[in-house]
């Protein structure tokens, strides 16, 4: 009697649908809160809404970013207010992705994405440039550097419409 | 050793060669039985039914390195046991392969401290690296198969 009681078990699964994803065709979409690789945004105009003032680096409890800073002119300008990222990277291999960079940043600036393709045969590789990590202009913008009229972005955290 | 080495360049012969050899090793790389964190976690997660590793010929966990072609260093290797990770590597009969869990096997992760190896490559040649913290098993599954990649482009004189 255990016997069968044994293989009905057996045999029902044998019935169900399988429960395997087939991973590399198909994929399970993740949880929302999911974080995963980072971003750098832009704002609609094109310019870049990271100031390089490295809060996200003084937060990250990995040190996996490196933030540097430089001048912003008129004449080439990144991003409203003084100053712009120059150098911007981050080690993928050391980000734990806990996402208090995205907490400490002023401007909104870094964001994680669900991007989880993070595989690398060479741990030089898993450093991501601030080229690899800005998200390309919207369309009909320029983008960055570009040349504005004086005194029009002066301050380097603009009116949001939802502080948070 | 010595006939891979006077086969040289066959051309088509050693190419084709190549294919074979590298399918067979892709097709049954059996992992070594062996965790050492919170990654290890994800790894038994990709290990059962809903990720399946056997899809990629990796049903067996191996628990003696004698038996294993890939290591997965799935967490944080400390200084005491180093030495233990790399007598299983060497135990290992080649070809094997490592795979470094993330991101404390591959650089320390938040660990930077006397206690941890710096990078499991500190001691045993990796040859991919798998961020995230532990990673998905997707981005695990997504590690093995930057690994099979990187095996296909394997060539005969790169074993003799």
């Amino acid at each position: 009697m255990d016997l069968i009681k044994g293989f009905r078990t057996t045999f029902k699964h044998v019935l169900q649908e399988p429960v395997t994803i087939q991973y590399p065709e198909q994929e399970k979409p993740f949880q929302e809160r999911f974080k995963g690789r980072h971003e750098l945004k832009r704002y609609d105009n094109g310019l870049e809404k990271c100031i390089g003032c490295s809060l996200c680096a003084a937060a990250c409890p990995a040190d996996a970013i490196w933030v540097e800073a430089s001048e912003n002119t008129d004449e080439e300008r990144y991003s409203p207010g003084e100053r712009y990222a120059k150098t911007y990277e981050i080690n993928m291999l050391r980000c734990i992705f806990c996402g208090y960079c995205e907490d400490a940043c002023p401007t909104e600036a870094i964001v994680l994405t669900q991007e989880h393709r993070l595989s690398f045969t060479n741990r030089r590789d898993a450093i991501y440039t601030k080229d690899m990590l800005i998200v390309p202009p919207p369309e009909g913008t320029e983008g960055s550097p570009q040349q504005v009229e004086p005194g029009k972005f002066n301050r380097p955290i603009p009116d949001m419409e939802n502080p948070k | 050793m010595g006939v891979t080495q006077k086969l040289g360049n066959l051309g088509v012969v050693t190419t084709t060669l190549d294919t074979a050899i590298n399918w067979a090793r892709n097709g049954a790389m059996w992992p070594l039985l062996f965790g050492l964190a919170c990654c290890a976690i994800e790894y038994m997660s990709t290990q059962a039914s809903s990720y399946d590793l056997s899809r990629f010929g990796m049903e067996l966990n191996r628990a003696t390195p004698r038996q294993a072609d890939l290591i997965i260093v799935s967490g944080r290797v400390t200084r005491k046991m180093a030495p233990v990770v790399r007598q299983l590597y060497d135990q290992m009969a080649s070809p094997k392969w490592v795979i470094s869990m993330g991101d404390c096997a591959s650089c320390g992760g938040v660990y930077n401290n006397y206690a941890v190896v710096q990078g499991v490559d500190e001691i045993i040649p990796v040859d991919v690296y798998v961020a995230g913290c532990p990673p998905r098993p997707e981005q695990l599954l997504h590690g093995i198969l930057t690994l099979q990649e990187k095996i296909y482009g394997e060539t005969i004189k790169d074993w003799a």
